[in-house]
């Protein structure tokens, strides 16, 4: 069976192990998920599986999403995500429920979006120390500071930390324990946080670096 | 709806627990564990303050040691290590937060004690 889901974050708390320590958690809502599709090398060159998360209306997918899940007669669903994984295990149709893919004391990978900032200064973004308080200083106190030489090398380079959009962006955080599996109930507690706001969208893998 | 599927995956609340508040005289008897044994250790003191919250619903209490030396110890209300909680006597206290005990000794450190 390959390792693999499609969640939503619910939100944090803490459980007792049974050693009577308290873990905290992150539960998310993993499952049923659909293989709608499996990748092979020779037709699309890589391997992957791909998977449907969250039954919905018809009427709120176009004709070519419909069309592409009808192939394995599968209702419409609103995520579609890929994973990859060299041996399957899976065939398309397969439905994929927690219980099934995951156990307590495995460690997993979690990918999100984490939540956006909007546009932040350099202190926020980068960790700069921004200027002094006090010495005659004005507007200085979160500034950024020099951002470059002089006439050598003239330019600012590429990749200078500045000032910038924040957030927002594909988080994955590795090697979290499985610490809750509920099939009847498709709920996941991983060990520690997860990337994005409660309600968010996460992919939920096997660790890579184990 | 989230809040709803957090609460119940948390332990359920303990219902011989007694209800627990700033200026209680308890004692906490609590599970321990060395090497493969496990036997229970009793913690009396008074309680400075409670805390709501779930799983992380928590109290603290602080008692004299020897040598005149305070000890504060905070327990969480739903952790199976506590054995059970006893409560000898309630105190009429005016605030949620009795930090001012920890500046106080002796006599000035006494609350005056609630009857109901």
């Amino acid at each position: 069976m390959m390792k693999g889901l499609i969640g939503k974050k619910v939100g944090m708390t803490q459980i007792f192990d049974e050693n009577g320590a308290a873990v905290p958690i992150t539960l998310i809502e993993a499952g049923p998920c659909y293989v709608t599709q499996i990748r092979n090398p020779e037709k699309d060159g890589y391997n992957a599986v791909q998977l449907g998360f969250e039954e919905i209306k018809r009427e709120r997918l176009t004709g070519g999403q419909l069309g592409h899940l009808k192939n394995n007669e599968l209702g419409p669903l609103r995520f579609l995500r890929e994973f990859r994984v060299k041996d399957p295990q899976v065939s398309e149709g397969d439905k994929l429920e927690v219980g099934d893919v995951f156990e307590i004391g495995e460690q997993v990978d979690v990918v999100g979006t984490s939540k956006g900032k909007g546009f932040q200064g350099a202190v926020k973004r980068h960790g700069f120390r921004g200027g002094p308080k006090t010495h005659g200083q004005s507007d200085r106190q979160r500034a950024t500071g020099s951002i470059g030489a002089t006439t050598t090398p003239g330019r600012v380079f590429k990749g200078k930390k500045m000032p910038g959009h924040m957030g927002f962006e594909r988080v994955t955080i590795h090697n979290l324990r499985v610490e809750y599996v509920d099939g009847d109930r498709n709920l996941l507690g991983v060990r520690g946080s997860i990337p994005g706001p409660k309600g968010g969208v996460v992919m939920i893998k096997a660790a890579r670096k184990q | 709806m989230s809040d709803d599927i957090i609460r119940s995956v948390e332990a359920p609340t303990n219902p011989d627990m007694p209800q627990i508040k700033p200026g209680d005289m308890v004692s906490v008897f609590l599970r321990i564990r060395e090497g493969n044994t496990e036997r229970t250790q009793e913690f009396r003191g008074t309680v400075l303050n409670s805390r709501k919250g779930g799983n992380n619903a928590n109290f603290t209490v602080r008692r004299i040691a020897s040598n005149g030396i305070g000890v504060e110890r905070t327990f969480l209300l739903n952790s199976p290590r506590l054995e059970k909680v006893v409560v000898h006597r309630r105190s009429h206290v005016r605030r949620a937060n009795l930090t001012f005990l920890r500046e106080r000794t002796g006599k000035q450190a006494r609350l005056k004690q609630k009857f109901n």
